[in-house]
């Protein structure tokens, strides 16, 4: 659709439920894979809880919006950086998180995990990579 | 320079539209371009033509009004959010079956891609918002 490719990187600083920020960024993330780019999300702060496992929203009457994150990956959509700090600060480890992959072409299809843990240091260098950052 | 801008908050909630529209009036002002500006969130309420602030406060949407048509500037209202919020245009209301429209003078409502297609088109792609 574009010639130009730039690295585009949605950052996503809250938590899944109580605001609608994190919905509408995953939107964004959707349409924009349209558009061939090179796309990563970055989870910090509180949006470290939108890839917590098993969500379950029933008694708050909103979407659990969670399953959509496991299709990113058809979406072309395969680094996932989530803040070890943010995880460790909410007493959340790895274990915590969904599953999430993806079939790397490169690699005869082969399944790999999309969710990359990087330290402060190593989201910031990132961070510093990329042409277009938007933040939700 | 071309100055792409995301305005992600309401208006008069937050101060995220006022420093947006500073900031695009400051930067045409000193010879950069601001071709597009996208809201999205609750910044799609910007966009309605039926705010009626007090007459002593400044009217948000009518100053973007005012410099979107002195800049030719493009002003985009997610159209996923702004269905959501009751932010229709003549063709929207009309395909929604809803009695009315509320879209100012100057705006357009237009999906998601407009937004990717702004950060790649533009030098910087600025957010206002929290």
């Amino acid at each position: 659709m574009s010639e130009v490719v730039k690295k585009f990187l949605y950052v996503n600083r809250k938590a899944p439920y109580g605001t609608i920020y994190a919905l509408e960024a995953l939107e964004v993330v959707l349409i924009g894979a349209a558009f061939d780019q090179d796309v990563s999300m970055a989870f910090l702060d509180d949006g470290v809880f939108q890839l917590v496992k098993d969500q379950n929203t029933k008694e708050i009457g909103v979407k659990n919006f969670s399953p959509t994150f496991r299709a990113l990956g058809d979406y072309e959509v395969t680094k996932l950086y989530v803040e070890a700090e943010s995880l460790a600060e909410r007493g959340l480890t790895e274990d915590d998180l969904q599953e999430i992959v993806y079939e790397d072409e490169d690699d005869d299809w082969a399944e790999k995990p999309s969710i990359r843990i990087v330290s402060r240091d190593e989201m910031a260098a990132v961070m510093a990579d990329q042409d277009v950052i938007l933040s939700f | 320079m071309k100055f792409g801008i995301v305005v992600s908050e309401g208006p008069y909630t937050h101060q995220a539209s006022d420093t947006a529209y500073h900031f695009a009036k400051a930067a045409l002002e000193a010879g950069h371009e601001v071709p597009r500006v996208f809201f999205y969130h609750d910044g799609v309420n910007v966009g309605t033509r039926l705010s009626v602030p007090p007459q002593d406060e400044r009217n948000i949407q009518a100053n973007w009004t005012a410099l979107g048509k002195a800049h030719g500037i493009d002003l985009v209202i997610c159209i996923a959010a702004a269905q959501r919020r009751g932010l229709l245009d003549e063709n929207e209301a009309s395909r929604q079956g809803k009695d009315a429209n509320n879209i100012a003078e100057g705006f357009r409502i237009s999906g998601l891609g407009q937004l990717i297609e702004m950060g790649i088109q533009t030098d910087r792609l600025m957010t206002f918002g929290d």
